[in-house]
C-alpha cells in the first residue's frame, strides 16, 4: 500500500530538478534570514519556514505570509552552505498555497499572480491597466490616491500604454497552451 | 558586425521605452543589430512561476525557438526576461524529458526547441562581446566628474548562472569608467529594489526602495544607473511615495546605462528617451554640456 507523502515530501516534489530532499539537508545557520531584504515584513523568516516545513507543520506554513513576502531577489540561494534553492522553495510553497487555496485572504499576490497569468493567457503580453485592478481596490483611500498620482505622472510622460498590446499568431499560442493545460479548447 | 535576437519585453513597450531607444541608439553605433523577434510574448515575469512551472517554460521557450529559427543568440534587456530566459534554456538543454513534453506543445505553434543558441543580458553585449576598448573609443562626451551609482540589482546575477563573481562584480563600474563617468561604491549595489513587491507588498518594497536610494545618496550619488526596467520603475516613480512614507526629500534621477553610453556617445538626449522620467535629470545633462556640440 502507499503511503501519503509528508507535507516536506510534498514541498520537496516541487522543488525543481531537485533530488532526493535538499530541505533535510538545511543546518539552521540563518544565512538566508540575515540575508534576505524583505525578513522584517515576514511572520516567519526563511531559516524558520525550513525548520517549520521540516517539521511536517503544514497548517502553520500555509498560514505564513513569509513565501508572498519574497521578492525573488535569490540572494538566499546564491549564499546558502548547502546548496538550498531557498527562493525556488518560495516558488514552490506558493503554487502549492494557490493549488490549495490555502492562502490568507488579505494578500495581494496570489490575486496578482492569477491576474497576470490570465492577461497573459489572453493576448501574449502584460498590461499594466489591467493588473492594476486586481490590487487597487484593497487599497485604503490614502495608498488608492498615492497610486493614482503616481500613475498619472506616468501617464503625463506616455509611460502607460492606452491600448492592450496582444501577439500576432495568438490562435497557435493559445492551442500551445492547451496542450500544457487542457482547459475549456482553445478559446 | 554582431548580429542578435532581440527579445525587448513588455516593459520596454511603453513604461521603458527610453530604455529600448537609448539601446537602439547606442547599438547601431557600436556596428550591433538588434533583430527584434518577430511575434514574441511575455517571459512570465515572476507571476507564471507562482503558478505553473511548466508553462511558465514552455511560454519561454517559445521566444527561445523563434530565436533558434532565425539562428542567432537571443538579448534581453530586462533583467527578468534574461533571467527567465537564460534558465529556461539551461534546464530544456538539461532535461531531454521536459524539452519533449514543452516540444509537443510548440508544435502547435510550428516551432521547436533544441537549445543551439545562448542568452545574454543586453549589458554583457556591451561588457563582453563589444568589450570596454571599443566602448571608450566611440566616447565624443566623456561624463567627467558625474557620480554614478551602479545598480545591479537582482536577477542579472542571481540566481548564479555560470562561474562568474556574484557577490562582488565590477563589470557596470568599469563600463561607467569607460565612458568616463565616476562610479561610487554604495552597499545598495546588489540589494533588491522590491520588484513586484512595489504592487503586491507595498509596505515592504517601499521600505527596500527607501535602503537603496538613502545608502547612494549618503554617498554623493548625482544620478543611479540601472540595467532593469522594474529596478527603473521602483526606483524612481516611487520616490515621491518613499519621501511621503519616510519624510525624506530624494529626487535622484534614475537612467539607464544605455542612456549614460549615448550621452557619452553624444548622441541628443531626446533621442535616448530622456525627458519622459518623473525625476527632473537636468544636473546629469550639465555635466556634458561642456562637450563638444551634438553630430
Amino acid at each position: 500500500m502507499a503511503t501519503k507523502p509528508t507535507f516536506r515530501q510534498e514541498i520537496s516534489n516541487l522543488l525543481f530538478a531537485a533530488h532526493g530532499e535538499p530541505l533535510k539537508t538545511c543546518i539552521q545557520c540563518g544565512t538566508c534570514s540575515g540575508t534576505c531584504p524583505a525578513v522584517e515584513f515576514m511572520d516567519h523568516t526563511p531559516r524558520q519556514l525550513i525548520a517549520m516545513i521540516n517539521a511536517d507543520l503544514k497548517d502553520e506554513v500555509l498560514a505564513s505570509n513569509t513565501f508572498w513576502y519574497c521578492a525573488s531577489c535569490f540572494h538566499c540561494t546564491a549564499r546558502c552552505p548547502r546548496d538550498i534553492d531557498i527562493a525556488e522553495l518560495m516558488y514552490a510553497v506558493k503554487r502549492y498555497s494557490i493549488w490549495h487555496k490555502t492562502y490568507p485572504e488579505d494578500l495581494i499576490g496570489p490575486v496578482f499572480s492569477g491576474a497576470f497569468v490570465k492577461t497573459i493567457i489572453r493576448s501574449g503580453r502584460s498590461y499594466e491597466p489591467v493588473l492594476a485592478t486586481s490590487y487597487i481596490f484593497s487599497f485604503g483611500p490614502r495608498e488608492f490616491l498615492k497610486e493614482a498620482t503616481t500613475a498619472t505622472s506616468m501617464m503625463v510622460k506616455g509611460r502607460i500604454p492606452v491600448i492592450p498590446p496582444r501577439i500576432k499568431r495568438l490562435d497557435n499560442f493559445k492551442r500551445v497552451i492547451g496542450r500544457i493545460v487542457p482547459v475549456g479548447g482553445p478559446k | 558586425m554582431k548580429k542578435y535576437a532581440y527579445f525587448p519585453g513588455c516593459s520596454l513597450e511603453k513604461m521603458a521605452q527610453s530604455y529600448h531607444m537609448s539601446a537602439m541608439e547606442t547599438t547601431r553605433k557600436l556596428d550591433i543589430e538588434l533583430q527584434e523577434l518577430d511575434d514574441w510574448n511575455c517571459c512570465g515575469a515572476t507571476a507564471y512561476f507562482h503558478v505553473d512551472e511548466i508553462l511558465a517554460y514552455t511560454l519561454t521557450a517559445r521566444n527561445l525557438a523563434m530565436a533558434e529559427k532565425a539562428g542567432l543568440d537571443l538579448v534581453a534587456p530586462c533583467s527578468a526576461c534574461y533571467k527567465n530566459s537564460y534558465f529556461t534554456n539551461k534546464n530544456l538543454k538539461q532535461d531531454p524529458d521536459l524539452a519533449d513534453h514543452i516540444n509537443y506543445a510548440l508544435e502547435e505553434d510550428n516551432l521547436s526547441f533544441s537549445g543551439s543558441i545562448a542568452v545574454h543580458h543586453l549589458m554583457e553585449v556591451y561588457v563582453h562581446d563589444v568589450g570596454l576598448e571599443e566602448i571608450k573609443a566611440k566616447v565624443s562626451h566623456p561624463l567627467k566628474g558625474l557620480r554614478v551609482a551602479p545598480y545591479y540589482g537582482c536577477q542579472i546575477m542571481r540566481p548564479r548562472k555560470d562561474h562568474e563573481d556574484i557577490e562582488s562584480p565590477q563589470f557596470f563600474e568599469d563600463l561607467l569608467s569607460a565612458v568616463g563617468a565616476e562610479p561610487i561604491d554604495y552597499p545598495g549595489r546588489l540589494r533588491c529594489c522590491g520588484g513586484s513587491l512595489i504592487l503586491t507588498s507595498r509596505d515592504a518594497a517601499l521600505n527596500m526602495v527607501y535602503i537603496l536610494l538613502q545608502s547612494a545618496v549618503d554617498r554623493g550619488a548625482t544620478v543611479i544607473a540601472t540595467a532593469c526596467p522594474l529596478c527603473q520603475v521602483n526606483l524612481e516613480c516611487y520616490q515621491q511615495q518613499v519621501n511621503q512614507e519616510y519624510g525624506t526629500n530624494f529626487s535622484v534621477p534614475v537612467l539607464y546605462f544605455t542612456q549614460l553610453v549615448g550621452l557619452a556617445f553624444g548622441v541628443p538626449p531626446k533621442r535616448l528617451g530622456i525627458g519622459r522620467e518623473l525625476v527632473s535629470t537636468e544636473e546629469v545633462l550639465s555635466y556634458i554640456e561642456e562637450g563638444e556640440p551634438y553630430e
